[in-house]
């Protein structure tokens, strides 16, 4: 969901683009996190634990703490809490450690 | 291997001034920081600031971060690199970067660390579940990306954070169902209490949270008040319908490359965590690295931005620049912060820094 009045803030947005969350298709704006992106779209849930295999969301927010690891583009272990969305991007739900090929 | 005067670690508050700071005592300055934007957690900060007009008092923490960015930015002799992050400090005081997936190497003749804190966590059953957020990650999320967290909050600590998010996000219009405290008393500014609790916000002191609520998702939480001696007391647990829980219990020193060069470093709970020992000059106890802000103890931005531009001024001085009044300038800084940190409130500043010092 989208604050759409504010007293103080005026959000400059950029381009509205399309990204794929899993099979989903989705919208967003250019130069936001992917993480602000898919709250936007009401999903919160970006990883399994490791161990467990409980859902985990965001924490921090600011790329300290590791809990938002999803894979993007078929890379794991992006902070999307950081990560910029683009258009066209593919995330997915990471599940375990990820590997890099 | 680049080679830099002055290197400072974080574009924060603390990180900009030190930044000017050295830059104006004739300094050659890098500057880094890992997002591709200056101001480190200024940026979500829409509240107005207290303390004297020095302190930049009544100005909003946004406004400040793109005043002393654009200052940074026009400064020819401080170099920025963004979207750059710190690895790691060698014995030979060389640091590694990562920037744009080249590494770099650079060596500073001084070194101020502004790397800043990280929030703390809460041990509750599901604290883990999607939902549950530090306070100042739902503050990124509205104030900088305009998005909400939920619909209905609990916020979890009534310091200066925990309620003036809570005002925050009335203002992006989400509803905040509670404010609770385990403490006897808040430990807000009651300028800022006093806005929420006119919102209609109660805030209940002597309670925590027992658990929270739900399978995937947060979907409720269940509070209860706390005894004389901070034992929950059986049976006065509350429940309460929310989908977003926000701690703000706190932060604590990112501390990781003072570990890692070495730096003596003691636990002091009224800094936050492990801090390094330092000197007056906020030198640690390897020469030449300095330490300002939240990595040397947990205190407000203005704090931060005290002692970047004393970290940065003693750096510079180390190296033989100086300035006509250099004495003025770093005595008015000291009163003023001695100012900031006087009075009951700042109690357990005054208590953890006297443990941090470096004899």
């Amino acid at each position: 969901m989208r604050v759409t009045e504010h007293p103080i803030l005026n959000f400059q947005k950029g381009a509205k683009v399309k990204f794929y969350y899993n099979d989903l298709e989705l919208e967003g704006y250019e130069g936001e996190t992917i993480a602000a992106a898919l709250h936007a779209n009401g999903i919160r849930t970006m990883r399994e634990s490791i161990h467990l295999h409980r859902p985990r969301g965001l924490f921090c927010n600011i790329g300290n703490c590791s809990s938002c690891l999803m894979v993007v583009d078929g890379k794991p272990n992006v902070r999307v809490c950081v990560e910029k969305l683009r258009a066209g991007i593919r995330v997915q739900t990471q599940r375990g450690k990820g590997e890099l090929k | 291997m680049k080679q830099t005067e002055i290197c400072i670690v974080g574009g924060g508050p603390a990180g900009l001034t030190a930044a000017l700071k050295a830059a104006a005592l004739g300094a050659a300055v890098t500057l880094i920081d890992r997002n591709d934007y200056l101001g480190g957690q200024l940026i979500k900060q829409t509240h107005r600031f207290f303390g004297s007009k020095q302190q930049r008092a009544s100005e909003r923490g946004i406004n400040i971060a793109r005043e002393l960015a654009a200052a940074v930015q026009n400064e020819e002799r401080i170099t920025v690199l963004t979207g750059a992050t710190v690895l790691g400090y060698y014995k030979d005081g060389v640091i590694t970067v990562e920037q744009n997936e080249q590494y770099l190497k650079i060596k500073p003749q001084k070194i101020i660390m502004a790397t800043g804190g990280a929030e703390k966590s809460l041990a509750f059953p599901n604290n883990d579940l999607p939902g549950i957020y530090g306070a100042g990650a739902v503050q990124t999320l509205v104030n900088v990306y305009g998005v909400k967290p939920g619909n209905r909050v609990l916020m979890v600590g009534a310091g200066n954070i925990g309620v003036i998010v809570s005002y925050q996000l009335l203002q992006a219009g989400v509803e905040v169902a509670a404010i609770i405290e385990a403490a006897p008393a808040i430990g807000a500014y009651w300028v800022h209490a006093s806005k929420v609790v006119r919102a209609g916000v109660p805030i209940y002191t002597g309670h925590t949270i027992k658990r929270a609520w739900g399978e995937k998702e947060v979907e409720g939480a269940t509070i209860i008040r706390l005894d004389g001696k901070w034992q929950p007391v059986p049976g006065s647990e509350k429940d309460l319908d929310v989908d977003v829980i926000c701690l703000s219990v706190g932060l604590s020193p990112l501390t990781e490359l003072l570990w890692q060069a070495g730096c003596r470093m003691r636990f002091v709970p009224e800094l936050g965590g492990h801090v390094p020992l330092r000197n007056e000059l906020l030198e640690t106890s390897v020469p030449g690295i300095y330490v300002a802000g939240d990595v040397s103890g947990i205190e407000e931005a203005s704090a931060a931005m005290m002692e970047g531009a004393l970290a940065g001024l003693n750096a510079a001085k180390a190296l033989g620049y100086d300035a006509p009044d250099f004495a003025q300038q770093r005595d008015n800084i000291i009163k003023e912060l001695a100012e900031l940190r006087s009075g009951p409130v700042g109690e357990k500043i005054r208590n953890g820094l006297v443990k941090a010092g470096l004899a």
